[in-house]
């Protein structure tokens, strides 16, 4: 059983404001995925909860226990790191045994352990191997191996896929899944990549500027992103913002159309996701000026009073650079955001 | 120019000059040391093995090397860890650390003499503090604990740094991460330096101790300066072969027996700190 429980934490260095105010509780067994650029702030977080970074202020705490003064192996926690870290120096089978061998358990434990997981990340036949004579995706396998070994309340994950080529990536992503959800423990898992986030997160945190901006689960970070930083960020292609004036009575102007949205008397941003759009017609006007066929749809990016918007359309339209399109919105899909505080407005 | 030629042409110079000046002389040198007026001779091995200096001097070459280069590596391996967890002022430390290796050896006997000898810094202020009535003749026949005392420090004050400098570079090497994982997974800072940098260390510490190893070795100046003919060693066995019994041959032959101690050391150290056969470090 563990819960992890971030209070408050920040983190600066030097001037340098690395992260600020974060407030996170994961639940026992959660699959929790931080999403960000690089530079957000997703790896000191992360460091923070292992113990290899102390937080300048907050608190951290892991099954119901203060762990921030304690060093990383008093944590309960075990980590995979971006580069694997597998000792070139020893064995497959003394890497995984690593942490065992410092436990100082008994070598038939050991023993049954590194086999147990060896097994379960299929490098059983790998065990007398170096880290020199391995694949990228086998020392990868070894990383984790060693980290499920330990047994641990909590399994912490730093881009771990991201040194794969992207077959063997998608591979991992589904195998590590499977191999987390047997085990039972709370992972939290670090990445720049919004796929790998959406397939295999419980729920994600976007972080942004050393914040977390919103944490929730895949759909809901997707469908209803909290902030325009995360529907900028997630989707690909991302959300599409247009300046929309005020119109009266939860009217508003958006390029020319008038399309309901929420009571306020201020300026607003209109959003919409691009394959939430449909030829119709009544709608935005745009002008097509990139086509890009991807098979089962078109990728068009427009051009909606010099805003930029992409759509994507059935492929079965003859779509070409320069046309008119008549581009209507479904109406539950669209969201709105204040341009001031860059946050959505309900 | 053809391709299969090129890469000869492009290592005969060095290759020329390894030969005319390191090959050919060392063949001078062993035809020296096999040879006397008439003919292949084990003669002058014969002549310096039985001379009643040679197994004290080897005694004491060997006891040198046994005090000196331990506490060399033991050494070296903790200024090297320290420089390393320094944020600043690690460049100045390193250069102040190394600047006994910018001094002849001769030089650095003759500072340690300055130091050790009757009217010497020692002498003076133990006599200055009342510690002694009158200053001791520490470097004497009487006291060759403290001559091997004084040559030993004098050893691990000027070669410690040729040693540092190779681990320092070593242990730069070493990737963070490593340290991180072992961390993570248990390993306490004593723990870490024994199971990460040590084996992850050993082709600095082969190049590290191969080349003091053979340095201790060959060691003289030093011991000339502080200990003068009461500390008789092998290199001194040499120059006194060669220069005061004018003798080419039995010189010849020493300096083989010492090349012949010089590879046996280094073929242990390289077989001692292998890395194992698969293991890429």
């Amino acid at each position: 059983m563990a819960v992890i429980e971030i209070k408050n934490v920040a983190k600066r260095f030097g001037e340098y404001q690395a992260l600020q105010d974060i407030n996170l509780t994961i639940e026992d067994q959660e699959f929790m995925v931080l999403l960000g650029a690089s530079g957000c702030g997703k790896s000191t977080l992360l460091r923070i909860i292992c113990g290899l970074e102390t937080a300048t202020e907050g608190e951290v705490w892991i099954g119901g226990k203060r762990v921030d003064h304690l060093p990383p192996k008093d944590r309960g926690i075990s980590m995979v790191f971006q580069n694997y870290a597998v000792f070139p120096h020893l064995t497959v089978f003394e890497n995984i045994a690593f942490g065992l061998r410092m436990k100082k358990l008994p070598d038939d434990e050991v023993t049954r352990r590194v086999e147990r997981t060896a097994g379960l990340m299929h490098i059983d036949q790998l065990l007398q191997r170096y880290s020199g004579e391995l694949s990228g995706g086998q020392r990868q396998r070894v990383a984790v191996a060693r980290a499920l070994a330990m047994e641990p309340d909590v399994i912490l994950m730093d881009e771990p896929l991201s040194n794969l080529d992207a077959l063997l990536r998608m591979e991992m992503r589904a195998e590590l899944k499977g191999v987390l959800a047997e085990s039972n423990t709370t992972a939290i898992y670090v990445t720049h990549d919004q796929v790998e986030a959406m397939s295999m997160a419980d729920r994600i945190s976007v972080m942004h500027k050393g914040e977390i901006v919103q944490a929730a689960s895949p759909i809901e970070v997707y469908r209803n992103p909290a902030a325009e930083f995360v529907a900028g960020f997630i989707g690909n292609p991302p959300m599409n913002f247009l300046p929309a004036a005020p119109a009266g009575s939860g009217q508003w102007h958006v390029a020319g159309q008038v399309i309901e949205g929420p009571q306020v008397d201020r300026a607003l941003r209109f959003a919409v996701r691009p394959e939430d759009v449909r030829p119709a017609e009544t709608g935005l006007t745009a002008v097509a000026r990139i086509v890009e066929p991807l098979g089962a749809h078109l990728l068009v990016t427009c051009d909606i009073e010099g805003e930029m918007f992409r759509a994507v359309l059935d492929s079965d339209l003859a779509i070409r650079s320069g046309d008119k399109l008549i581009l209507a919105p479904q109406p539950d899909r669209v969201r709105w955001f204040d341009p001031e505080t860059t946050k959505a407005v309900a | 120019m053809n391709a299969r030629v090129l890469p000869y042409v492009l290592i005969a110079p060095v290759t020329l000059f390894l030969c005319v000046f390191f090959l050919y002389p060392f063949f001078l040198v062993a035809q020296q040391a096999f040879t006397t007026g008439n003919g292949f001779t084990m003669d002058n091995f014969r002549e310096v093995v039985s001379y009643w200096k040679f197994p004290i001097s080897l005694r004491n070459t060997f006891l040198l090397a046994l005090a000196v280069v331990p506490v060399q590596l033991a050494l070296s391996l903790l200024m090297a860890t320290m420089v390393n967890n320094m944020k600043r002022g690690r460049d100045l430390v390193l250069y102040v650390w190394t600047i006994p290796l910018g001094i002849s050896d001769l030089a650095a006997g003759i500072i340690w003499l300055a130091i050790f000898e009757q009217s010497g810094f020692l002498n003076s202020m133990l006599y200055g503090l009342g510690v002694v009535d009158q200053p001791a003749s520490f470097l004497s026949y009487q006291n060759m604990t403290v001559v091997f005392i004084a040559i030993m420090l004098a050893e691990i004050w000027r070669a410690t740094a040729i040693m540092l400098v190779i681990i320092v570079a070593g242990i730069g090497l070493i990737p963070k991460e490593y340290y991180e994982a072992a961390e993570v997974f248990g390993a306490s800072p004593w723990k870490r330096f024994v199971k990460i940098t040590l084996p992850l260390l050993r082709p600095s510490l082969q190049t590290a101790l191969i080349l003091r190893v053979v340095l201790a070795f060959e060691v003289f100046a030093v011991v000339a300066a502080l200990g003068g003919s009461i500390f008789p060693v092998l290199m001194e066995q040499i120059y006194e072969n060669q220069f005061n019994l004018q003798n080419g041959g039995t010189a010849a032959a020493l300096a083989l027996i010492v090349l012949a101690i010089s590879i046996s050391f280094t073929l242990v150290i390289l077989r001692a700190l292998r890395v194992p056969k698969g293991a890429t470090i």
